[in-house]
């Protein structure tokens, strides 16, 4: 059997991604999660982070938000509500969200949403490690 | 009979109507394009979902999720689809006068019906008529978003969890064609589920129960988007077919107008002339 998993990352507005790949790690609800070729069917949750897939030697990140993946068949499908490849992402905008979810967080003033804001910091950090990933590689 | 310069004023102002009518007629064709495009690229989306949900129903056996069970129902929630402006021809008219038909069945019941209000023209017909209305959002995009989406579902979700509702229906236009439009009626909650799709061992990463905790919610939001997308096209169409007829009714009154112009204004040469030969007669007689 062929050594490829391909990957399908759909959101609402588009088919962001669909590609061969030889490896995929996702953030599952449960942690990270890899996945290779000829994986067991799943079906799985994902929380705000950062997908990495390799093709061959060469590694790449994509950074998305709630959603779940489907594995079968060697296909990957995944459902997001939005996914970013890392030179979308504004990092300035991305830090400057970090910062305000973080003070909010720190302050703890009565009547906040302690969730939202915490999913919002989620957020920001993915797109900020998205970001830099991409440098690095 | 009107004289030259009337006519003559006329048709100038018909002209500029016809000008007005035949650029919103290019601007709906255009958004109606873009509105198509969007529900096109969202298909893919909606069917892997649905396939999932129906995979997850079908081997989770027991479905007990708050949002997938039926309980009686004494207090329901219409949201109302409409646009934010008029010079639609009978989209907005249609859609309201199906969403009060609604309401007037389930109070028949002894059912309490309260309006989620989707655009302006909605809100001001059910302010006018006094209705129970909740909630009201305007302004939503030409082409919507899945933001907007995201917040109108929110809102019918966690009302209906807190059991302020038992029954969640949403009233818009269907986009059949470009032309033609026809008001429904949908429930969005409890979410009316099928059983389906190919039986295979699936791992689940939480169990069934926390996955589907995942996914209804987005199902759900995914539902909004695609309504308000059908509802949005729809009203595109909708404007674009009657500035189509303005536009083509604009053009025969000219025609009209242009011809009883000619006529004025051969009438009054005619008169011209017979003045001035009568007057030579008396001057020669």
């Amino acid at each position: 059997m062929a050594k490829v998993l391909s990957l399908e990352v759909v959101t609402p507005e588009k088919v962001v991604l669909k590609e061969e790949t030889t490896s995929i790690v996702v953030p599952a609800t449960e942690g990270y999660l890899g996945v290779l070729p000829n994986h067991a069917p799943l079906i799985t949750g994902l929380q705000p982070g950062v997908i990495l897939y390799r093709q061959g030697e060469e590694r790449h990140a994509l950074c998305i938000s709630n959603g779940f993946m489907e594995v079968a068949n060697n296909v990957a499908t995944i459902l997001v509500d939005t996914a970013e490849k890392p030179e979308e992402i504004d990092v300035q905008r991305a830090q400057a969200a970090k910062e305000r979810a973080e003070q909010r967080l720190h302050e703890r003033y009565p009547g906040i949403d302690v969730h939202r804001a915490e999913l919002a910091l989620n957020k920001a950090l993915a797109r900020i490690r998205a970001a830099e990933y991409n440098k690095h590689s | 009979m009107p004289s030259v310069r009337d006519i003559k004023r006329r048709i100038k102002s018909i002209q500029n109507i016809q000008q007005i009518t035949k650029a919103m007629k290019m601007v709906s064709a255009s958004k109606l394009r873009r509105t198509q495009a969007a529900a096109v690229n969202s298909r893919p989306y909606t069917e892997k979902l649905e396939e999932v949900l129906g995979r997850i129903v079908a081997s989770a056996g027991e479905i007990n999720h708050p949002m997938l069970v039926e309980r009686p129902v004494k207090n329901a929630a219409i949201i109302l689809i409409t646009g934010d402006k008029g010079l639609a021809g009978g989209y907005n008219a249609n859609v309201q006068k199906k969403a009060l038909m609604e309401a007037h069945r389930l109070e028949e019941q002894g059912i309490n019906v309260e309006f989620i209000a989707v655009g302006n023209k909605g809100r001001d017909y059910l302010r006018r008529r006094k209705k129970n209305m909740s909630m009201e959002i305007s302004g939503i995009n030409d082409v919507p978003t899945f933001a907007e989406a995201q917040r109108i579902a929110k809102l019918a979700v966690s009302n209906f969890l807190q059991g302020q509702y038992d029954r969640v229906l949403l009233v818009y236009q269907e986009f059949i064609t470009t032309v033609q439009q026809r008001p429904v009626v949908k429930q969005l909650l409890p979410i009316p589920y099928a059983k389906g799709g190919e039986e295979k061992e699936y791992l689940y990463e939480p169990a069934p129960q926390e996955v589907l905790t995942i996914l209804l919610p987005q199902y759900i939001n995914n539902t909004v988007f695609h309504y308000l997308t059908e509802a949005k096209a729809s009203e595109h169409g909708a404007r674009m077919a009657a500035m189509t007829a303005a536009t083509e009714n604009a053009e025969e009154m000219l025609d009209y107008l242009t011809l009883s112009y000619n006529r004025s204004r051969q009438a009054a040469i005619t008169r011209e002339i017979s003045e001035i030969v009568g007057g030579a007669n008396a001057l020669q007689g």
